[in-house]
C-alpha cells in the first residue's frame, strides 16, 4: 500500500457561484452573486482552521461554480489570505476554472499576475446545438476568442474540459469537437461522458421523456473512440476522463485524490483527506458562513477509513487510471488471485512492473474492476 | 372457574380425552384457547392469543405446527368435576400420521366448521380419521358472527357431506366467546369417558415427544391400561430400550407433576432420553418387569417423502448448520438428513421431510430461531430405479441419479388429491390437475355448488406450488388434501442446468418427460432475471443428457464506469462498493460466473401468471 505521506498536499477552494446553473450539474452552487462577499469573508476564516495542515502544498485548484465570475479585486484578495495561511513550494501547479465566456485578454492578464499558471476552460462542446442542450451561456465562438487569448496572455498550460455521449450525438459529431480542440494544442483535456445526475433538470427531462439517452453500446463506442483517437493524437489516457500531453501534463492537483495523498478543501461541499480521514463541508453557502461566523469550523462530516476501505479505495480509484494497481495490494484478497487471471485472460488489464494496468477495455468496465478482487 | 392448581380426581368416569378437527383457518387455536381461558385461571402474562400455538412461527401463519396438550378442569352442570384433556394436533396434513396417533388417544372430538366457508377437503380427512377411530364427534359451527356465516348452508352440508346430524352442531364464536359454556357442556355429555383396566399391564401411547434443554425428552402419552410411576422402568416396545422414569404429570399451562399416570389419563412421562428421534410417535409404553403381550395398534414408521438439501450461504457457516440441524432435531425426529456436497454450493444436507410445509416449516425455524441463512434445492421426491440387472435402487438426490445406460425402468410416488371446490372453478382446476399429470378424476358432488374432485397425481407433481397455484386459481375456496398411493411406473429424466457450460449440481433435478421442457425453459427464465450481467456473454441452458431443451442468454456488460471521481465522488463511490461487495457475499461461484443465492431461490418461487 503505497501512502504518500512525504508527498506535498493539493488545495482545493470552492467557489461556489454561477450566472446560472447548467441543467447537467450537481455541484454545489448557487446565482446569488451578492453573497460573494460573505462567502469570500467566510473562506478567509475558515483557512484559519487550517494553517498545520501540512508542511507545504504544491497544488493550488480554484474550482467551482465559475471561479472565473469573481472580479479581480476579489480574486486577488483570496489569493493573497491563501498565501498568508498557506506555505506553497514554488512549482506549485495553480489551476483555475475558467468560463469561456468571461475571459478577456486584461482578466487572463491579471491571472498570470496572481501566479496562476494553468487554466482549465470549460468549453464543454464547440457544437452550438449542444452547446444549447446543455444549457452552457457561452457559444463556441467565445471558446475560440478566450482559447487564442489565453495562448497570447502566456498560459503554457491549458486543460480543456469536454463533454460527450449526448443524447442522439453521433460519434461524428464528437469527432469534429475533438478535432477543434486539438486545433489549440491543449496540454490537457478532460473528456466526460455526459452522466445524467439524480435531481438535476437534465434527470427530470429524461424522466419526462424529452430524451433517450445513448445505449450502454453508444456509449462503450464513445468512450473507446474518444481514447483511442486522443491516443493517436498522442495523448496520455491517464485516466477514465482524463487525457494529457505527456506525464508532465497530468493535472497533479486530481491525482492526489486519487492517491490518498492529502487534500484541503475549503468552500461549500469541499471536501478534505489527511491521515485516513475524510471530512467534508456543509454544501449550502448558509450553513457553510453561517457556521464560520459563529466561529467554528463548517463540517458537516467525517469518515476515518479502515484499513479494508483504504485498500477498496486504493483498488478502485487506481483501476480507473493507468498507473493501475499494485499486485501486493491485489493479492491482499483472497479473489486477488483468480481475479488477476480472469482479468488478464478477459483482455481487462496487463501487469507490468509489479502492478494491474487497465487496458482500454477495462476502462470502459473500471466500475466492476475492483469489484473482481473483492471477497 | 377452578384454580389453576386445583384437579379433580382423576377417576375414570371424570375424565374426557378429545381433540378439535378443522380444515385450516376454520379457528381450532382460538376455540382451544377460549376453552382454556374458561376453564383455568390464566396469569395475565401467559393471556397471548392462540395460547397453544407457543411457537412464533405457528403464531404468524395460524397453523398449529408442534401439538400441546392440556388438561382442563371443568365442573359441569352436574356438579361434578371433570378432567378434560384437550388433545391438540397439527393441522397438516403433512402431519397426518401425528393426528391419527393423537386421535387414537382420544374418545371423541369437536369437529369444527366455519359457518362462512363450509365443510372442506381436511374437513373431511378428518371426519374419515375420526370415524376411523370411533370417536365420538361433536359437530361445532364456528364464526358465526361474521357478517358471511351461513349457518342453514354448513347444517346442511353436515349433514349431506358429512353425514351428521346437523341439530347437535353447537353453534360458537370462538373470537367473541359465544357457544364455549355449550361445548364444554357437550364435551363431557357426548364424550364417552376412557375405558381401560387399572390393574392391566401397562399400555400407554405416544401421540408427541418434545425436548426439554434441562430434562431430555418429554414424552406426551395416553394410558390405556395399567399405571407408571417415577421410578419404574418402562419398555419402548418397538425399540425394546429400556429407560427408568424419572417424572410423570399432567399438562396444566405448565407441566404439573403427579405421582402416578393412571389408565385413562393423558399426560406427560420423562425418563431420562436423550432426543426426540429415540422416540417413535405411535410406540407403546410398557413396564419391564410386567410387560403387556402386544403393543397398542397403529404404530408405524413415518418416512420422508420429500427432500431438500439445504447449504448454508457462506461456506464458513457449515459447522453452524450441523449444529443448527442437530439441535433442531432434538425436537422434531420426523426430519431426516445426511451430508449431502455440490460443487456450486459447497458443503450442505439433504434433507428429507413429511411434505412440503413440513420442508417451510423446517427452512423458516433454522432461520428464525437458529440463525441460519441458507440456500435450498429444488425439492424432489423419492424415485425409484429398476437397473438392468434387476437392481432396484431408491434415489431421492437429483446427483446419485444412475447412469443412464443402465435404467431399465423408472417409478414414482403417487398420490390420490381430494380437492373441494365450488363449482365454478372446475375447469380451471381440471387443467391445473391434468398439467400436472393427473390421472382417473373422480367427481362428487357432496352439496349443491360444490365439486369434490379427486385424481391420481405424481407427488412431484404437488410439491412444488401446487397448493398456492389452487388457492389463486379458485380465489382462496379450494381445500385440499391427499393420501400416498404407491408407487407407479413413469418416464423419468435427470435435467441438467448448465451456467456457462458447466453443470449446476444444485439445481439439477429428476423430472417427468413430458414436463422436462416446461421446467428447463422456467428454471432458465428465473436465472436470467436473476444473474447479474458480467463482463462476458452467460448461457443459461437446460438439458438432458447432452441435449439442450432450453437456453436463455444474459448480455454482458458493455459500458460501466462512472465519469467523473473527485471529492465526494470518492465516498460515495466506495459506499455503492461494499454494498456490491456485501451482495458478492451472497454469491456463488459457478466456473467464472457469480450467481446470487436469490437465483437458487426464484427458481422455487411460486408461479404467479
Amino acid at each position: 500500500m503505497t501512502i504518500h505521506v512525504d508527498d506535498a498536499a493539493g488545495l482545493y477552494v470552492h467557489v461556489p457561484f454561477c450566472l446560472r446553473k447548467c441543467p447537467y450539474c450537481d455541484f454545489a452552487s448557487g446565482t446569488e452573486l451578492a453573497l460573494v462577499a460573505d462567502w469570500l469573508r467566510a473562506i478567509k476564516r475558515e483557512m484559519g482552521f487550517y494553517g498545520d495542515f501540512a508542511p507545504r502544498f504544491d497544488s493550488l485548484y480554484l474550482g467551482g461554480g465559475t471561479p472565473s465570475l469573481l472580479a479581480a479585486d476579489e480574486l486577488a484578495s483570496l489569493v493573497e489570505a491563501l498565501e498568508d495561511h498557506f506555505a506553497f513550494s514554488p512549482d506549485t501547479e495553480i489551476t483555475l476554472e475558467v468560463n469561456p465566456d468571461d475571459v478577456t485578454p486584461q482578466s487572463l492578464q491579471h491571472y498570470r499576475e496572481l501566479g496562476i499558471n494553468r487554466l482549465s476552460l470549460g468549453v464543454q462542446s464547440f457544437d452550438d446545438r449542444e452547446l444549447a442542450f446543455l444549457g452552457r451561456r457561452h457559444d463556441s465562438s467565445r471558446s475560440h476568442r478566450a482559447l487564442a487569448w489565453a495562448r497570447e496572455a502566456g498560459f503554457a498550460n491549458l486543460g480543456l474540459d469536454l463533454i460527450y455521449g449526448l443524447p442522439g450525438q453521433i460519434v461524428e459529431q464528437w469527432r469534429r469537437s475533438l478535432e477543434t480542440a486539438l486545433g489549440f494544442g491543449p496540454e490537457h483535456l478532460s473528456c466526460y461522458q455526459l452522466t445524467i445526475e439524480a435531481g438535476t433538470p437534465l434527470a427530470r427531462r429524461q424522466a419526462e421523456g424529452q430524451f433517450q439517452r445513448l445505449s450502454e453500446e453508444a456509449e462503450r463506442e464513445f468512450f473507446l473512440f474518444t481514447s483511442r483517437f486522443l491516443e493517436e493524437a498522442g495523448y496520455l489516457h491517464y485516466e477514465i476522463s482524463n487525457f494529457a500531453r505527456g506525464n508532465e501534463n497530468r493535472s497533479r492537483h486530481n491525482r492526489k485524490y486519487w492517491n490518498h495523498t492529502p487534500y484541503l478543501g475549503l468552500g461549500p461541499g469541499a471536501h478534505s483527506f489527511r491521515d485516513g480521514r475524510r471530512w467534508w463541508n456543509h454544501r449550502s453557502l448558509k450553513d457553510y458562513c453561517q457556521t464560520l461566523n459563529a466561529g467554528e469550523a463548517p463540517v458537516a462530516g467525517e469518515e476515518i477509513l479502515t484499513p479494508e476501505q483504504t485498500r477498496l479505495e486504493a483498488l478502485y480509484l487506481g483501476l480507473r487510471t493507468r498507473e493501475g494497481v499494485d499486485l501486493n495490494v491485489l493479492l491482499k484478497a483472497q479473489r486477488g488471485k483468480i481475479g488477476l487471471q480472469e482479468m488478464v485472460k478477459a483482455g481487462l488489464a496487463k501487469v507490468r512492473d509489479n502492478r494491474l494496468i487497465p487496458t482500454r477495455k477495462g476502462l470502459v468496465v473500471a466500475d466492476r474492476l475492483a469489484l473482481g478482487f473483492m471477497d | 372457574m377452578l384454580p389453576l392448581t386445583y384437579w379433580p380426581w382423576l377417576i375414570m368416569h371424570n375424565i374426557r380425552n378429545f381433540s378439535i378437527i378443522a380444515h385450516i383457518d376454520h379457528g381450532k387455536s382460538t376455540l382451544a384457547d377460549r376453552l382454556i381461558q374458561a376453564t383455568i385461571m390464566v396469569p395475565e402474562r401467559l393471556l397471548k392469543s392462540q395460547m397453544l400455538d407457543t411457537m412464533e412461527l405457528e403464531r404468524e401463519r395460524g397453523i398449529t405446527i408442534k401439538s400441546n396438550t392440556i388438561t382442563l378442569p371443568y365442573r359441569a352442570r352436574d356438579g361434578k368435576e371433570y378432567a378434560l384433556n384437550l388433545i391438540d394436533t397439527p393441522g397438516h396434513v403433512d402431519f397426518s400420521y401425528e393426528v391419527s396417533r393423537a386421535l387414537a388417544s382420544c374418545e371423541g372430538v369437536l369437529l369444527l366448521v366455519d359457518a362462512s366457508q363450509g365443510v372442506e377437503a381436511q374437513t373431511l380427512a378428518n371426519l374419515y380419521l375420526a370415524l376411523e377411530h370411533n370417536l365420538a364427534i361433536i359437530p361445532v359451527i364456528n364464526k358465526i358472527d361474521l357478517p358471511q356465516a351461513d349457518i342453514p348452508m354448513v347444517k346442511e352440508q353436515i349433514k349431506r357431506e358429512l353425514g351428521l346430524d346437523p341439530d347437535a352442531a353447537i353453534l360458537c364464536s370462538a373470537k367473541e366467546g359465544i357457544g364455549i359454556a355449550a361445548v364444554l357442556e357437550a364435551i363431557v355429555v357426548s364424550i364417552p369417558p376412557p375405558k381401560g383396566a387399572l390393574s392391566g399391564p401397562l399400555t400407554a401411547l405416544i401421540f408427541d415427544a418434545t425436548y426439554d434443554p434441562y430434562r431430555g425428552t418429554v414424552v406426551s402419552c395416553r394410558v390405556f391400561d395399567g399405571k407408571v410411576k417415577p421410578g419404574d422402568t418402562i419398555l419402548l416396545m418397538s425399540s425394546g430400550t429400556p429407560h427408568k422414569v424419572e417424572e410423570v404429570g399432567l399438562f396444566g399451562l405448565t407441566r404439573e407433576p403427579r405421582r402416578e399416570l393412571a389408565a385413562g389419563q393423558v399426560g406427560y412421562l420423562i425418563a431420562g432420553i436423550k432426543t426426540v428421534s429415540d422416540v417413535r410417535i405411535g410406540d407403546t409404553i410398557t413396564l419391564e418387569n410386567n410387560p403387556a403381550k402386544e403393543p397398542l395398534p397403529g404404530f408405524t414408521e413415518v418416512k420422508p417423502v420429500v427432500f431438500a438439501s439445504i447449504y448454508p450461504v457462506s461456506a464458513d457457516d457449515y459447522g453452524a448448520l450441523a449444529d443448527a440441524l442437530e439441535k433442531y432435531k432434538l425436537n422434531d425426529a420426523s426430519l431426516v438428513y445426511q451430508k449431502d456436497a455440490s460443487a456450486a454450493l459447497g458443503q450442505g444436507f439433504r434433507c428429507g421431510f413429511l411434505g412440503l410445509l413440513h420442508l417451510e416449516i423446517v427452512s423458516e425455524r433454522l432461520a428464525r430461531e437458529f440463525g441460519q441463512s441458507l440456500i435450498m434445492t429444488v425439492p424432489g421426491v423419492r424415485y425409484e430405479f429398476t437397473l438392468s440387472d434387476g437392481h432396484v435402487v431408491a434415489v431421492d438426490n437429483p446427483q446419485h441419479y444412475p447412469d443412464p445406460t443402465r435404467i431399465k425402468s423408472t417409478a414414482e410416488p403417487y398420490i390420490k388429491a381430494s380437492i373441494i371446490i365450488p363449482e365454478r372453478y372446475v375447469g380451471a382446476v381440471m387443467k391445473l390437475c391434468l398439467e400436472r399429470r393427473g390421472v382417473n378424476p373422480h367427481f362428487g358432488n357432496p352439496s349443491l355448488g360444490r365439486v369434490e374432485l379427486s385424481f391420481e397425481m405424481p407427488l412431484a407433481e404437488v410439491i412444488i406450488d401446487f397448493y398456492d397455484r389452487l388457492k389463486s386459481i379458485t380465489q382462496g375456496y379450494g381445500s385440499f388434501d391427499y393420501d400416498l398411493i404407491g408407487y407407479r411406473s413413469s418416464d423419468l429424466v435427470k435435467l441438467d442446468i448448465l451456467v456457462n457450460g458447466e453443470r449446476v449440481d444444485a439445481l439439477g433435478m429428476i423430472v417427468h418427460k413430458d414436463r422436462a421442457r416446461d421446467w428447463a425453459v422456467r428454471v432458465c427464465e428465473r436465472l436470467k432475471e436473476e444473474i447479474p450481467r458480467q463482463q462476458f456473454k452467460i448461457a443459461i441452458q437446460g438439458a438432458i443428457g447432452g441435449k439442450i431443451i432450453a437456453r436463455e442468454t444474459i448480455s454482458a456488460f458493455r459500458k460501466d464506469v462512472t465519469a467523473k471521481c473527485y471529492g465526494g465522488d470518492i465516498t460515495r463511490k466506495r459506499k455503492l462498493l461494499e454494498k456490491q461487495k456485501a451482495g458478492k457475499k451472497r454469491m456463488k461461484m459457478v466456473g467464472a460466473v457469480e450467481i446470487p443465492q436469490s437465483a437458487f431461490v426464484a427458481v422455487l418461487r411460486t408461479d404467479k401468471e
